[in-house]
C-alpha cells in the first residue's frame, strides 16, 4: 500500500505519464533491432513488407480484441479461467460452416444465428458443467474448462475428421464503389475478409460495450463481477446472471469465429491459437476491463507481426510472451486498470 | 514432534512394503504392459513433484512441463552431444531446474501474484521454454533430439534391451525416492513451515515464518523432483522434442494424476496415476476394438479423448477432493 502511495506522489512531482514507458521500451527495441529496422526501411520491398505487417497485425488485432472480450468478461464476472474459449470458437466456425455449405446463404449471414446457438450452448455449459464446481479450488475450474476443450476439439475432429475446410467469399475480390478488393495500399495488399472482421469486431465491441454499461442485465452483470454476495443481497438473480455471462461471452467469440473463417483455414484445433493471445489480452487490458481487452488485442495483434519482423526466425508468440510476463509483473491491474475488480 | 516422527516412520513402511510389491510386477507382466506400468511410474513421478508446490505449497503450478522439459533436455543434450551419463544428466538438470523455479517462483512471489495470475505466469514461462528451445539450432530445434542406441546394455549409460525389466526397476526406485523425500518434507519442520504458509501467510509472518523464502524452497524442489522424471523419460522413450517437453499438454499430463489422486495428500498423486494412465489405455484399446453399437466410429480418431474428458469432467465434479483426497476424508470422519 505504502509502495502504491510512494508511486503515485513521485508520479505527480515528475509527471511522466504511464505510456511513456512504453515508448521508451519500443525505441530500446528499435535500437536493439537496428540492422533488422535499417533493413526494412532503406529498401522498397522492406517497407511494404514492414506496411502489410503493419495492416495485417492491426487488423487481426481487432478479433483479437473481440475474442478477448468474451473471455475478459468470463474472467471478470465468474472469475473462472475458461481454456474453452478457443475450442466454442471452433464450434461456432464449424457451425457457421455447416449452415453455409448446406443452406448457400452467406457466412456472413450466419452472425444472427451462430452467436445465438453458441449462446445457448455457453448458456448449457455454464449451467450444467461449471456452476457445480464454482466455489471449487481453481485447479478444479481450470482443469473443468480445460477437459471441456479435449473434448469439444475432439468430438469435432471425430465427426468432420482433420480434413482442412475452408469458406471463401466470392464476392471478396470485387470493385465495391470506388474501391477494388483486393486493396492495394502502397504494395501492402489487404483482403476484404480482413477488413471486414476488423470492422465487425469493432462494432460487435461497441455493442457489448454499450449493453454492459447502459442497460439493466448489463449494470447486473457488472454488479456480480464487482461483489456476487452485495449483487445477490440487492435482489439481482446471481446464478442465473452467471449463466447468462458465460452464455454471451460464448456468443461474442462465436460471433468472431463468424468474422475470420472468411480468411482462415478451419480445423478442429483452429481455436486453440486464440486462447491463448486472449488470456495475455485480457491480462494487458485488465481483468473484467471489456473496453481494455479491444486495445490489448490491437496492441497485440500489432506485436506479433512486428515482432515477427524484428525477430526473425524465432516465433511470432515470444514478443508475446515477453509483454504477458512484464504485465503481471510490472502492471498486475492490466494497462487501464481493472473493470470490474 | 515424536508424534510426526511416528508418522514419517509409519508411512515410510508402507512406502517399503508398496515397493516390495511394485517390485513383483516384472515378473507377471510382460510387452505392453509394462511399458503402461512404466508410464504409471512416470505419470506418478512428477505429480508427486507437481504436488510439492500445487498441494502442499498451495501454488498452482500450470507450467510444470518447464521443469519436465529442462530435465528432457539437459539430459538428452549431455548425453546426445557430449556423451555425457544420465545420471550426471539427471542431477545437472534437477540443479537446473530448482534454479529456474527458484528465479521465476522469487519473482512471482516479489511481484505478488495469486491464483488465477499465478498460474498464467508459470504457463507463459513453460511456454517462453518451448519457443526459446524451438529456434536453437544447437538442440535441433523443432526437430528434437534422439539418444542413440547403444549395441550394449549399460547401467551407466541407463539403457537396456526393450525386454530388459530395468527400466521398470529404475523408474519403480525413482517415484520411491520422490515419494520418501514428500514424506520427510511434510513431516519436518521446513513441510510444516510450507503448510502453514500456504494456509494463512500473514498469520505464520506474524509466528515468524517467512512466506516468500518457504514458497521458493517449495517451488525449486517441486521444480527438481519433476526435472529428475524428465530425464528418466527420455532414457525410456529415446526421444524428446520441444512440444513432448515443455508443451501444454505436458503441463496438463503433470497436475493431472495430483489432482485426479487428490492435492496435498501423500498418496494422491500416485493413486491418481494409478487410475488415469490404465483409463487412457482403456479409452485407447476402445478405438482399437470398438464394440459393435461404436461401430459408426470405427478407425476415427478422437473418441478416446472424447470418452477421457468426458470421464475427467465427472470426476471433476463428483469427486473435488480427487479420488484418494475424497476417500481420505470420509475415512476420517
Amino acid at each position: 500500500m505504502s509502495r502504491t502511495e510512494a508511486t503515485q506522489t513521485l508520479r505527480t512531482r515528475l509527471d511522466i505519464p504511464r505510456w511513456s514507458w512504453g515508448v521508451v521500451v519500443a525505441v530500446l527495441v528499435v535500437v536493439w533491432r537496428w540492422a533488422e529496422v535499417s533493413e526494412l526501411a532503406a529498401s522498397g520491398p522492406g517497407r511494404t513488407i514492414a506496411l502489410q505487417a503493419l495492416l495485417t497485425g492491426l487488423l487481426i488485432g481487432g478479433v483479437y480484441g473481440l475474442v478477448a472480450m468474451g473471455l475478459s468478461l468470463i474472467f471478470g464476472v465468474l472469475e473462472i479461467i475458461n481454456f474453452a474459449h478457443g475450442a466454442f470458437l471452433t464450434l461456432a466456425m464449424y457451425v457457421t460452416w455447416l449452415i453455409a455449405t448446406t443452406t448457400g446463404i452467406d457466412p456472413y449471414l450466419t452472425l444472427l444465428i451462430t452467436p445465438v446457438i453458441m449462446f445457448v450452448v455457453g448458456a448449457a455449459v455454464q449451467r450444467v458443467v461449471i456452476s457445480p464446481a464454482m466455489g471449487q479450488p481453481l485447479e478444479n475450474q481450470l482443469l473443468l474448462t480445460f477437459a471441456l476443450a479435449i473434448l469439444i476439439e475432439n468430438a469435432l475432429l471425430l465427426v468432420f475428421a482433420a480434413n482442412p475446410r475452408s469458406v471463401r467469399i466470392p464476392w471478396a475480390s470485387a470493385a465495391i464503389g470506388p474501391l477494388d478488393f483486393p486493396l492495394r495500399l502502397g504494395g501492402a495488399i489487404i483482403e476484404l475478409p480482413r477488413i471486414l472482421a476488423f470492422l465487425g469486431g469493432l462494432v460487435i465491441a461497441g455493442g457489448l460495450f454499450a449493453f454492459l454499461n447502459r442497460t439493466r442485465t448489463g449494470t447486473a452483470i457488472r454488479a456480480v463481477g464487482l461483489n456476487p454476495t452485495g449483487a445477490a443481497l440487492v435482489g439481482v438473480p446471481v446464478g442465473r446472471i452467471q449463466v447468462m455471462t458465460f452464455g454471451i461471452g460464448t456468443a461474442v467469440a462465436a460471433a468472431a469465429g463468424v468474422l475470420v473463417l472468411p480468411f482462415l483455414t478451419l480445423e478442429p484445433t483452429t481455436g486453440a491459437q486464440f486462447n491463448i493471445l486472449s488470456f495475455v489480452i485480457v491480462v494487458l487490458g485488465g481483468l473484467g476491463n471489456v473496453g481494455g481487452a479491444l486495445v490489448g488485442g490491437l496492441l497485440i495483434g500489432l506485436t506479433q507481426e512486428l515482432g515477427g519482423l524484428l525477430f526473425p526466425g524465432q516465433s511470432k508468440l515470444l514478443p508475446v510472451f515477453i509483454i504477458f510476463i512484464a504485465t503481471l509483473f510490472l502492471k498486475p491491474e492490466g494497462l487501464f486498470g481493472g473493470g470490474a475488480e | 514432534m515424536r508424534a510426526r516422527l511416528a508418522e514419517a516412520q509409519s508411512q515410510l513402511l508402507v512406502l517399503a512394503a508398496m515397493a516390495a510389491i511394485l517390485a513383483t510386477v516384472p515378473l507377471w507382466l510382460h510387452g505392453s504392459g509394462r511399458t503402461v506400468a512404466i508410464r504409471v511410474l512416470i505419470s506418478a513421478g512428477v505429480g508427486v513433484g507437481w504436488n510439492v508446490m500445487g498441494g502442499f505449497a498451495g501454488q498452482f503450478s500450470f507450467g510444470h512441463a518447464a521443469y519436465f522439459g529442462i530435465g528432457a533436455y539437459t539430459g538428452a543434450y549431455l548425453l546426445v552431444s557430449h556423451g555425457i551419463s544420465p545420471w550426471i544428466g539427471m542431477v545437472v538438470g534437477a540443479v537446473l531446474a530448482a534454479g529456474f523455479g527458484a528465479l521465476t517462483g522469487w519473482l512471482s512471489f516479489r511481484y505478488r501474484l495469486r491464483g488465477a495470475y499465478f498460474a498464467l505466469a508459470t504457463f507463459a514461462f513453460a511456454e517462453m521454454l518451448r519457443l526459446v528451445v524451438q529456434a536453437q539450432g544447437w538442440l535441433n530445434a523443432t526437430q528434437g533430439l534422439q539418444v542413440p542406441v547403444r549395441p550394449e546394455s549399460s547401467w551407466w549409460m541407463m539403457q537396456f534391451s526393450t525386454t530388459s525389466p530395468n527400466y521398470y526397476f529404475i523408474g519403480l526406485a525413482l517415484v520411491v525416492v520422490l515419494v520418501a523425500i514428500t514424506i520427510l518434507l511434510v513431516t519436518s519442520r521446513r513441510g510444516m513451515f510450507i503448510v502453514a504458509v500456504r494456509e494463512d501467510e500473514e498469520g505464520a509472518a506474524a509466528a515468524g515464518v517467512d512466506g516468500t523464502a518457504n514458497k521458493v524452497a517449495a517451488v525449486a524442489l517441486s521444480g527438481a523432483m519433476t526435472a529428475v522424471m524428465g530425464t528418466f523419460f527420455v532414457q525410456v522413450f529415446f526421444f524428446i522434442d520441444p512440444e513432448l517437453a515443455f508443451g501444454p499438454a505436458e503441463s496438463v499430463a503433470i497436475l493431472l494424476p495430483a489432482v485426479i489422486g487428490g492435492t496435498g495428500t501423500i498418496w494422491g498423486p500416485v493413486v491418481g496415476a494409478l487410475i488415469l494412465i490404465p483409463l487412457g489405455e482403456w479409452t485407447a484399446g476402445i478405438v482399437r476394438d470398438p464394440p459393435a453399437f461404436l461401430d459408426a466410429v470405427a478407425g476415427r480418431s478422437g473418441l478416446d479423448l472424447v470418452l477421457f474428458a468426458i470421464l475427467l469432467i465427472l470426476i471433476l465434479l463428483f469427486l473435488p477432493k480427487g479420488v484418494y483426497g475424497s476417500l481420505a476424508h470420509r475415512w476420517r470422519r
